[in-house]
This record gives structure tokens, sequence and C-alpha cells, in this order.
């Protein structure tokens, strides 16, 4: 019954970028956020809320995608997904979680929205999204605890509740994912209007479906190419089917957006806002939207794993823009993270990679990992 | 008079009422007393023509709120919630001097508050925006969602609060007009009741109509905010913000999040009607499905 952690190069670099990060968050409790970080009055969202909390929620969407498509749609031979990306779902917003005592200025005070209410501020749906999903994460990946610890009890009971706990964390997340973009509804005079729209919410939505499953192929073939144990890409080339028509019907809407108020001139004016925005349709959608349409593309591993990277790179450029890029014009000046927002950043995505790591060698989450029940 | 049992019975149901009656009064009494007497909604008028940029109002909140920012500081921040600053702009062909107060515009409906998941900022019936430090998470959604950019922060500090002009909330408890308004010596900044502020200000600019630029500034801005501003040459050349809906910006998010029950029991009821469907064929083999476990 013990655990197992081979060391190897990769493991090793990931451990130093930890210790960099232990330094970096020495600084910032200890000195604040004013001298530790690039955060100002005139950027009080930077990097941590832009990547650890947008791109992080964004990122954890595979748990609600992987779990609709298997127990809601009865698609059952994509059985296999559920447990890695519902464990990446439970890491991403753990980090998240994580991310936010980072950037809180009192993060001792993180528990008050359970107590003090304002249910209309957005931030107080985040708030809540997050704690009841992170729970529901937890328990929909109980079984795989409870099987390696073989308490078959506990295995029954939450076998039970299953069902309920998928349909709870379809909803939360499409609150969640949903609301991140809500954020930036009360800022029609700050945001550029390329990205600011009465849609926002639905945007952010449909781009986490989207990324949810892309997150889902990219992971698994990392995990294949580093520990020989991922899913096979014939199974994920049949998954990235649907991709498309998601991208498609995104770009969609985004234009038709743009278009209804008007703004469509501003995609080609040449600002950096334009740039930025167009980058991002074209490498998070068109791009790979094209590319997995193709039957013969879309089945090697290749193209499957660099379109897949695309949306995830697409999507991380999308939050960035709304956070950061898009406020900028407003907020009168760039912002530029310091090097330890960007060493705790990397520290954390690191410790989530180890996590990761060592939870998928020491539990079954794969299915080929002696997981005897079928699962 | 014998008292029978039904008339005991009516007796009790008339003095409920009465009782119920008196109750609705008072409590609506209470509230109008305090809508006619205590707490008829405050505003400050800035009539910029009138300024002479001496920066007393600065000296005087620095001093009544005990901040460090100096009276001659001239941004925004934790130590100065209200700096006077000098802006050269034309003027039909000439170039002219203007200064220009900032500070907290207290909205009617204030972004700010509306945006703080823990209710640490909430206006109050008198007329500020206030601040509940110990309520505050930090999260700093406040001063992304001010339209205006007013909230500052404590950078400096490990345990940093967010900072704003109060409208010297505590003076006007005591009854008392803000620091600033008592530190101005040509009445630029004037304190009073907002509708009243308001016919002022539209009587001013009716008999001189040929030096004020028609225009209140706050009368809608955001849904109309508690100071009002009026100026000679137009607001949009002095740095104030121009862009700013007149519909409250709380409105913005609400229309989302007031659909949140609906999302939650529509798709409750879609998933599980999903499920059903999906799953109909299966009878048997499905108790056996779900023992596999996620
Ligand atoms: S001006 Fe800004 S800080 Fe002041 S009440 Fe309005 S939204 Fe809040
Ligand atoms: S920083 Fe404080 S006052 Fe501002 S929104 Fe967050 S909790 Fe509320
Ligand atoms: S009202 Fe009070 S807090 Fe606000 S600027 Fe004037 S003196 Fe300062």
């Amino acid at each position: 019954m013990g655990f197992k952690f081979h060391w190897t190069w990769s493991r090793v670099i990931l451990l130093l970028i930890m210790a960099v990060g232990a330094i970096a968050t020495f600084l910032r409790y200890s000195q604040g956020l004013g001298a530790s970080t690039n955060l100002s009055d005139s950027y009080p969202w930077g990097l941590w809320i832009a990547f650890d909390v947008l791109c992080g929620v964004a990122l954890a969407a595979g748990g609600f995608t992987a779990a609709a498509t298997v127990y809601i749609f009865n698609l059952k031979k994509y059985h296999a997904i559920v447990r890695p990306a519902v464990l990446t779902g439970f890491i991403g917003y753990f980090l998240v979680a994580v991310g936010l005592l980072y950037d809180l200025g009192r993060p001792w005070f993180i528990w008050h929205p359970i107590i003090m209410w304002q249910h209309h501020s957005v931030m107080f749906e985040v708030a809540w999204c997050v704690m009841l999903y992170l729970t529901v994460l937890f328990l929909e990946f109980c079984p795989v605890i409870f099987e390696r610890f073989r308490l078959e009890g506990a295995l029954r009971v939450i076998h039970a509740c299953t069902i309920p706990l998928v349909i709870m964390g379809i909803i939360l997340s499409t609150l969640h994912q949903s609301s991140l973009g809500s954020l930036f509804l009360i800022v029609p005079g700050k945001l550029y209007p390329l990205w600011y729209s009465p849609f926002l919410p639905v945007f952010f939505f449909t781009s986490a479906v989207a990324v949810g499953l892309a997150m889902i192929v990219v992971e698994s073939t990392l995990s294949s190419l580093a520990f020989k144990r991922g899913l096979e890409t014939p199974l994920l080339a049949d998954l990235t089917k649907a991709l498309p028509f998601i991208l498609v019907f995104y770009f969609v809407i985004k234009i038709a957006d743009l278009a209804a108020r008007g703004s469509l001139s501003l995609l080609f004016n040449g600002s950096y806002e334009s740039i930025s925005f167009l980058a991002e349709l074209a490498i998070g959608v068109i791009v790979p939207a094209s590319i997995l349409s193709f039957r013969n593309l879309r089945q090697q591993t290749v193209w499957q794993f660099l379109s897949c990277l695309m949306v995830v790179c697409g999507v991380v450029l999308n939050r960035i823009n709304v956070c950061l890029i898009g406020m900028s014009r407003s907020a009168g000046q760039g912002y530029v993270p310091a090097w330890t927002e960007f060493s705790i950043t990397l520290a954390l995505v690191s410790f989530g990679v180890m996590a990761y790591i060592w939870i998928t060698e020491n539990f079954p989450v794969f299915e080929d990992h002696g997981d005897k029940a079928g699962a | 008079m014998e008292l029978t049992r039904l008339g005991f019975l009516k007796l009790v149901g008339f003095a409920t009422s009465c009782l119920a009656f008196g109750g609705s009064v008072w409590a609506n009494s209470d509230q109008g007393g305090k809508t006619n007497f205590v707490t008829k909604p405050k505003g400050m008028l800035m009539d910029l023509t009138q300024c002479i940029g001496c920066k007393n109002c600065q000296a005087a909140c620095q001093k009544q709120n005990q901040l460090q920012g100096g009276a001659y500081a001239e941004e925004l921040s934790s130590n100065a919630w209200t700096v006077v600053k000098t802006v050269e702009v034309e003027k039909g062909s000439e170039k002219v001097k203007r200064f220009v107060r900032s500070q907290c515009f207290h909205c009617l409906e204030p972004a700010c508050a509306s945006a703080c998941p823990v209710k640490a900022l909430h206006k109050t019936p008198e007329g500020p925006v206030v601040y509940d430090a110990w309520k505050c998470i930090g999260c700093r959604y406040c001063m992304v969602a001010c339209p205006f950019g007013i909230p500052k922060y404590e950078w400096e500090k490990t345990a940093p609060l967010v900072t704003k002009c109060l409208f010297c909330s505590s003076r006007l408890k005591e009854g008392q007009q803000p620091a600033c308004a008592a530190a101005c010596p040509t009445k630029a900044t004037l304190f009073g009741n907002r509708d009243e502020l308001l016919v002022e200000a539209e009587r001013r600019i009716n008999n001189n109509p040929n030096k004020y630029v028609n225009y209140i500034y706050g009368l809608k801005e955001g849904g109309g905010t508690s100071f009002l501003f009026l100026s000679d040459v137009p607001f949009k050349d002095l740095g104030f913000p121009t862009n700013i809906p007149n519909t409250p910006l709380p409105d913005y998010t609400w229309e989302v999040m007031s659909k949140i029950p609906g999302i939650i029991a529509g798709g409750g009821i879609l998933l599980t009607s999903t499920y059903l469907l999906t799953h109909k064929n299966e009878g048997e083999s499905k108790k056996k499905i779900e023992g596999k476990g996620a």
C-alpha cells in the first residue's frame, strides 16, 4: 500500500520552480502587494486574476464537459476520460483557490462571503461557485480514493450519489464559467468594445466547453508521452469531432455580436487591441477548427495535439485580453507582471503538474491501472 | 352590556386590526420622518467657474481623515481622497486654466457597492457611500467596477484596505457639513440637499446661459451621482469620463445575476430529463453502470 514516486530530471526542474516560488511567496506576504508585485491603482487586477483565476477555471472545464458527455448524454465509450478530467478539474480549482489567497489583500478573510451576503455581486457568485464546485469535484473523485484503499462501504455510498453529483457539477460549472465573463459586465466604459458585450457570460461559457475538450486531449497526449499512460488517439479523434462545431458556433456569435453592436470596423483598425483580438480568434478558433474538420488530420496524434493546444492558447489569450489588454486603454498605462507574479504563477502550475503525476501514479485514475471494477 | 362569544371575537378582531393598522402607520411615519428630516439625501454642487485652485478643500480632507498625502498631491491615492488638478484648456481662441476637483461621486446606484462580494461598501440613505473596513477581503473588484476609477488601495501595507472619500459621513451624522465644503472660501464646493442643489444648478445655467455649458455633470452619469458639477468649458476637455452610460451600472450585472435561480432550476430539469431519456432503454443494466462509478 505504499506510495511511489520516481525522480526524473523534469520533476527536479518542477521542484526548483516551486522553490523559487516559495521565495516569491515569502516576499508577497512579508512585504505586501505593492512592494512585491506590479499591481497598482491603475491595474488592481493583474496576472494572478487573469491567468491563475480566469484561465485556471477555464482550463479546469474538462471535468464537467467529460461528466456531461459520459453520464448525461450516455456516451459510454468515453468513460475512460472522466477520471483524468475530474482530477484535472479538481487540481485546477484547488489552484484557483490558492491563487486567490495570493491575490486577495486580506486573504485571512477569504471565508467572509460565506456569512456576508451580497447577491448582486458577481464576485459573490464566483466565491460560492468555487467553494461548492471544489466540494463536488472532490466527491466526484472520491471513488478513486476509496478504491485505492478498498473502502467498499464508502464506495457504495458515493456511487449512489454519482448522478446527482454530476448534475450539480454541471450546473455549478455553467454558472461559474459564465460568471467569470459576467464580472466584466459592470465595466461598459472601461473594457475595449471589441470585448465588452452583454453576451460576455455566453462567450466565456462556450469557450470553456471548447477548451474543456481541448484540455482532455492535450493532457492525455502529454501523459501518454511522459509515462505511457493516457487515452488512445482514435478515441480522442472521435471526441475532437465535436470541437469544430463548438468553435464555429463561438465564432459566429462573436462576429454577430460585433455586428449587432456596430463594432465590426474596430476589427481591422490596426490598434493593438484589434491585433490581439484577431490573434485570439485565429489561434484559438479559426485555425484549429479548420484542422480538426479534416478527418485524416484529426486522427493523427500530432495534428490532434497541436490544434487542441491552439484552442487552449486561444482561450488563455482571450482571458488575458479581457482582463488586461482590453482594460489598458482606460487604465491609461500598460502593465507587465513582476518576476514574483510570474514566479508564483509558474510555481502553482508546477505544483499542479506534480500533483497530477503523483496521483495518477498512485491511484487508479486511468483504466488500465489496476481498476478491476471497470470504472 | 353582556359580552357574547361572537361579540368578544369581533372585539378581538377589531383590536387586532387597529394594532396592525397603527403598526403600519407607525412604521411608515418613522420612515417618512426619516426621509423628511434626517435622511433627505445630501449632495454637493461643485461650480468649477468659482474654484480658485487654493486647495483648501484638499488640505481640509487630509486633516479630517488624518491622511499623509500632503495638501499638494496631484493624483488620488490612498493618502489623498480628493485632489485639485490644474487643467489647461482651449476656450474659444484662448488658453485658460481651470481647477478640477476629483473625489468619489457618491453614485445614487454605486457600481462599487454592487460589485463588493461582502457588502463592505454600501450607499446610505443620507447620501454617502461608506466602507465597513472589517468586512473587506481585498478582492479589489470595487476598484475595477468604479467607472470613475475612484477607490484606491493601500498597496504598501501588508493588511491593506480600500480608501476613498466617504462624504465625511461621520460629520454629516453630527449635522455638520463635510470638511472640504466648510473649508472652501468661494463656495465652489457647496453642500446641501441634492434636490435643492439640482434646482440651484439649473438656475445658474438658466441665468447665465453664455457662461456655463448646458450640462450638469452627475445628473445622469451611471444613473446619477450625489456630487454635481458645473463648468464653463466642456467636461470632456477637463478630463471627466464622458463614456459612462446613463443606465445604473449595477443593472448590467443584475440582468444576468437575476437569472441564476432560473438557470439552476432549468438546468436541473433539463439535465435530469436528458439523463432519463438517454438511459431509458437500459432498465436493469443501468444500475450496474452506475455501480461502476465515476
Ligand atoms: S464614484 Fe466610484 S467609488 Fe464613488 S460611489 Fe461611485 S462607483 Fe463607488
Ligand atoms: S476590495 Fe473590499 S470593498 Fe472592494 S469589492 Fe473587494 S471586498 Fe469589497
Ligand atoms: S467629503 Fe470629506 S472625505 Fe470627501 S473629499 Fe470632502 S473632506 Fe474629504
